[in-house]
């Protein structure tokens, strides 16, 4: 591992990394900060300039600044203007903003930003120790067991997507499967479902489909509710004092250690994101805070703010685990850095740790400087960057709109791919209305090929699908799968009292 | 019929059409000598199609939950008139005739005209902001992805350029 760190180390250690990092970070908190605007589009945003980077470990790099420097802004305009710029810092806003209106903004930022300090560099710590372990189990896996893998991801991020919501998620999750085997498969060589179009002879570009399905749809719905945008305040309102005081900092420690461990397991399943760690994490330290202190609890608690600031921060890291050592995206964030490393000829596996270990550890290297960024930055120039709230909406949609179209056109420069990402965008437009979940499409979108392959490599070796039942970690999984799917159908019917629409947005 | 059935018919339909051809269309166009494999082109999709059509009769099926109430953010599509349609599908036109643009009229062209008709569409009329803007952008951009990422963009229109 030590030899590993030291590679990682040389890898971040160079002038275009530290900018990788810098700038990713800063782009993140930008973005992450307008209200509406969620980590997976600002990522679906940056691919094809991380793409055109060339360098794996850069793009990598670069990305992964970007989604924890978003889920830190989401949390600047939660604290500021109770305007959650992503899901995953809506707890945020529950103390954070009770806190910076009784005049005490800069003491929530500076407790925000130390959370989610330690919770990035806690789950940073951890994801250290228990990727290589599980890559090392991952290693024995065969072409079976993947493709049970991969029924067990693609269940479990239906199945989170909430109650009575698993029937439209995993009805989702097939048609990005379907999507999927459009186009010429790299197995059979033979152009499916492609109805004679040529454009479609190569399939649908993921970039298009990463934009279609978050990008597009975020903005309309910017145009459609102009309430959504509207900031509120300008937010520069007195940010004076950041200090917290030694009892406040005695306070939050037991809440930020144990919630930065909490929320980085959360992460690593698959499903579970950064919303439902800090969520988790905000409900968990109230129900064990003491009597006075749970009265606090929603007017301005540090606790409360500092649990779901740690839990958001230490499960963007924990996501990473199953990303890179399976492979296998637990959420839509993370398969969206999937496709980029697809895009970028790197295949996440077991592998990775071994065959380009200065990816696996540059991105690992590159968390720690990442946080500590994001502390540096957050500390003293949010006052200024939170004027970055006040940008006029008339501007800022037709420029979302408009880096759309020139990811989508860059990434494959070809005109009709813009028509396709705007019926698309539509559709999943259409779809957001009537509650289905879009996330689980994209990740059945990404994972389908590698899902088609274990499961063609695995019937050739067998001759059959008796690979099924007569490997028994296979058989093993894809209960596991049915049990995923079928256990919150069950309970739904016994408790009917679950907030709706927690599960998207990270 | 809610809109949440709506499109899970459409998706029972999809899933005809895709299962018919994974069916029967696929399977028929198949090479003899590729029949004796025990995994066929077709064979995946017959399964998602399966699945597509089991799910969509479940979702099709399932009785509405009444405790459900839109959350505050959400958009209720029942009263979409009331929301800012025009200008959403005037912006998605925009996009398709930047799509239709590019290529002849070049990118500079095309993008200034549309981040200019954009936010006019959204209200904007403060020209003197809005024209420098869009013109920094559409230089800015272009410098960046032609010069920087080296991915060509024809910048100007077809009369002004030789050959790309």
């Amino acid at each position: 591992m030590l030899e590993g760190l030291l590679q990682g180390l040389a890898t971040v250690f160079s002038i275009k990394m530290i900018l990788m990092v810098v700038g990713g970070c800063l782009i993140g908190t930008f973005i992450g900060m307008l209200p509406g605007l969620g980590p997976m589009s600002i990522i679906a945003i940056m691919i094809p300039i991380a793409i055109s980077l060339g360098d794996p470990s850069a793009a990598l790099i670069l990305l992964a600044g970007v989604y924890y420097g978003a889920i830190f802004g989401g949390s600047t305009s939660s604290i500021l203007i109770n305007a959650p710029g992503v899901a995953s810092t809506v707890a945020s806003s529950f103390d954070g903003f009770p806190l910076a209106r009784s005049g005490k903004a800069g003491k929530a930022l500076t407790v925000a930003a130390i959370s989610s300090f330690v919770g990035g560099t806690f789950g940073a710590l951890l994801l250290m120790v228990f990727a290589p372990m599980l890559a090392s189990v991952a290693l024995l896996f065969h072409s079976a067991e993947y493709f049970g893998m991969m029924v067990v991801g693609l269940s479990a991020i239906a199945a989170f997507a909430g109650t009575g919501q698993v029937a439209k998620a995993l009805m989702m999750t097939v048609t990005g499967l379907m999507l999927a085997t459009v186009g010429e498969a790299a197995l059979f060589n033979a152009p499916r479902f492609t109805a004679g179009i040529m454009d479609l002879q190569s399939g649908l570009g993921f970039i298009t489909l990463a934009m279609a399905m978050f990008a597009l749809p975020e903005a309309l719905y910017l145009v459609l509710d102009p309430t959504r945008s509207n900031t509120g305040g300008s937010g520069d309102d007195a940010i004076k004092n950041l200090r917290i005081s030694r009892q406040e900092a005695k306070q939050i420690t037991p809440v930020v250690t144990r919630q930065s461990i909490q929320g980085f397991f959360i992460g690593v399943l698959p499903g579970a994101g950064a919303t439902i760690a800090s969520f988790l994490g905000y409900a968990v330290e109230r129900n064990i805070a003491s009597k006075e202190e749970q009265e606090q609890f929603g007017k301005g608690s540090v606790k409360g703010l500092a649990a779901p600031e740690s839990a958001n921060n230490a499960a963007c890291t924990g996501s990473f685990v199953p990303l890179l050592t399976l492979g296998i995206p637990g959420s839509g964030t993370t398969a969206i850095l999937l496709g980029a490393l697809i895009a970028l000829n790197v295949t996440p596996g077991p592998r990775l740790m071994i065959d380009q270990p200065e990816i696996f550890w540059g991105v690992i290297i590159s968390m720690y400087l990442g946080n500590l960024i994001l502390l540096i930055l957050n500390l003293p120039l949010i006052p200024y960057i939170a004027k970055i709230l006040t940008v006029p909406r008339n501007y800022l949609i037709p420029f979302i709109l408009f880096f759309t179209l020139m990811g989508v056109y860059i990434g494959q420069n070809n005109a009709t791919e813009l028509i396709i990402l705007v019926i698309l965008g539509i559709i999943a437009t259409i779809l957001r209305f009537a509650d289905y979940p879009l996330a689980p499409l994209l990740i059945g979108f990404i994972l389908g090929p590698m899902l088609e392959d274990n499961f063609a490599r695995s019937v050739q070796l067998y001759g059959g699908i008796e690979f099924i039942w007569q490997r028994p970690m296979t058989l093993g999984l894809l209960v596991l799968a049915f049990v995923l799917v079928f256990l919150p159908t069950y309970r739904a019917r016994r408790a009917r009292i679950r907030a709706q629409g927690i599960a998207d947005g990270d | 019929m809610t809109l949440n059935r709506w499109i899970a018919l459409s998706f029972l339909i999809i899933c005809l059409i895709y299962g018919y051809t994974a069916y029967f269309v696929m399977d028929a166009a198949l090479p003899p000598f590729m029949k004796r494999s025990p995994i066929w082109p077709s064979s995946f999709p017959k399964v998602l199609s399966a699945l597509g059509i089991i799910l969509a009769t479940i979702v099709l099926f399932t009785p509405r939950s009444k405790d459900k109430e839109p959350s505050a953010g959400d958009i209720n599509y029942r009263k979409l008139g009331e929301y800012n349609l025009g200008q959403a599908l005037g912006l998605l036109g925009l996009m398709v005739l930047y799509a239709f643009s590019l290529r002849p009229i070049g990118f500079l062209i095309s993008t200034f005209v549309f981040l200019v008709l954009s936010s006019y569409l959204l209200g904007e009329r403060k020209w003197h902001f809005m024209i420098p803007i869009a013109v920094l952008t559409a230089v800015v951009v272009w410098y960046l992805v032609q010069q920087v990422l080296g991915i060509y963009l024809r910048p100007l229109p077809w009369f002004l350029t030789s050959g790309g």
